[in-house]
């Protein structure tokens, strides 16, 4: 191990982390929208959409994000729609990232009991005031753990971004190890990246997960 | 005919080497599925153990497994098993490995999940008219359990063929590598190779996929 190439590098590596992060953030909070938008077009079972919707869920659990990011960079920049590989990256985690986050909320939503929604409604509320005070604080406390699991397998699918060049942390490794064969140094730097971003981000949730048991009421 | 980008993927053998791409895919995942198997339920049993010692081990492995992008496993191993063990070891081979190691990894968790699910009083029970410890997990444990794990398990085989598309990134000749070699081949006559190639190589991987899918909500629908 070479120590003063280890330090040289660090700078090099907090960059990657950063742009990983970044990807990170926008692909979770797009995922996060397309799954509400899902989830809402499944709660109200709106006609057309509810087909449109399956056929997406469908394709994005069944295809690997490496071959989303391809096709969505490579393949559509020769029928003459160019995305910047950042846009393309970003748009790939929200494609795969939406049904899971979709499949979170539903479970959630649907977790609140029948009994609920009708009591809510003899009582008088309407259907926002419903949502508002009775299924999501619910909903979202239910689906919490299943959110937080999709962050971190998000974060985690970042690292293949770098085949569409950008420049993230598997990028700095591979390249660090293409232009002085410090692999071992390379790659110890990008595990201990990777654990730095990755393990608070777990514990948290963690803590999370177990503030929130027992959250459910009346069912 | 080169006006027509798809008829890219029907020139000569193209669609053919496609195919024996995704046959390489296929054959790692197939491997790695089948160890992980294996040694998936072994582990997932040692993780349900009486002894603090043996669970936290076990638990150290799922979670130095799972912290990390499992592509930053794949170049570790790639590129320091070759340097610790003086040995030259193919791509493909690395891919096995580390693809069995995730594997086991997640079929434990699996496995554990849906052995703790059941209630004590299944086990106490059987434990309670004479049962020995071999017959309780024989006749009550496993038969209930297998019901509650095979659909998780089946999905986990979905995720495990989608991830070995990263198996490229290390170098191993697959379907996105021949789809590339095609690509390159033919982008003077046909612009937009890439185009179709890479959607063909999409509903491949989805063709291959959905139907598992499928299956899988199948049995958790019937055995719900």
């Amino acid at each position: 191990m070479d120590q003063s190439f280890i330090a040289a590098s660090i700078p090099l590596y907090i960059k990657a982390a950063g742009l990983t992060l970044n990807l990170a953030f926008w692909g979770v909070l797009l995922s996060l929208f397309v799954g509400a938008v899902c989830a809402v077009i499944g709660y109200f079972r709106i006609p057309v959409l509810c087909r449109i919707m399956q056929v997406y869920i469908e394709l994005s659990r069944n295809t690997p994000l490496l071959i989303q990011l391809f096709f969505l960079y490579y393949g559509f920049a020769k029928i003459g729609i160019k995305f910047e590989a950042y846009t393309c990256a970003i748009g790939g985690l929200a494609f795969l990232g939406g049904s899971y986050m979709a499949e979170a909320l539903r479970a959630g939503i649907e977790s609140v009991g029948k009994i609920q929604i009708e009591s809510g409604l003899s009582i008088g509320l309407t259907r926002w005031q419903l949502m508002r005070y009775i299924v999501l604080p619910q909903a979202l406390a239910v689906a919490v753990p299943a959110i937080a699991a999709n962050v971190i397998f998000l974060l985690k699918e970042t690292s293949v971004v770098s085949a569409i060049a950008l420049a993230d942390l598997m990028f700095v490794a591979k390249d660090l190890i293409g232009m002085y064969y410090r692999t071992s140094e390379a790659l110890l730097l990008l595990v201990g990246a990777y654990l730095i971003l990755l393990l608070p981000l777990s514990l948290f949730f963690r803590y999370l997960e177990r503030r929130l048991r027992n959250v459910g009421l009346g069912n | 005919m080169s006006d027509w980008g798809i008829n890219v993927i029907f020139q000569g053998q193209n669609f053919l080497r496609l195919l024996e791409g995704l046959g390489v895919s296929m054959r790692i995942a197939v491997v790695s599925v089948l160890i992980s198997s294996v040694c998936g339920i072994f582990l997932g049993l040692l993780m349900t153990s009486r002894y603090v010692a043996v669970r936290s081990l076990c638990r150290s492995y799922l979670e130095a497994v799972r912290i990390v992008p499992l592509l930053v496993w794949l170049f570790v191993f790639y590129f320091e098993l070759t340097k610790v063990l003086h040995l030259q070891l193919p791509a493909e081979f690395v891919a096995d490995i580390v693809f069995s190691i995730w594997g086991t990894a997640e079929m434990g968790d699996l496995v554990r999940g849906a052995v703790t699910s059941l209630p004590a009083h299944q086990r106490e029970s059987g434990l309670a008219v004479g049962l020995t410890r071999w017959q309780v997990y024989r006749y009550v444990i496993l038969p209930q359990a297998v019901r509650r794990l095979l659909p998780s398990a089946i999905n986990l085989v979905t995720r495990m063929i989608k991830t070995t598309s990263l198996v490229v990134l290390i170098g191993v000749v697959e379907v996105l590598k021949i789809g590339q070699q095609i690509i390159e081949v033919s982008i003077l006559k046909v612009p937009t190779a890439s185009f179709w190639v890479y959607a063909i190589i999409f509903f491949l991987y989805f063709i291959i996929c959905w139907p598992i899918s499928l299956w899988a909500k199948h049995l958790e629908k019937r055995w719900q």
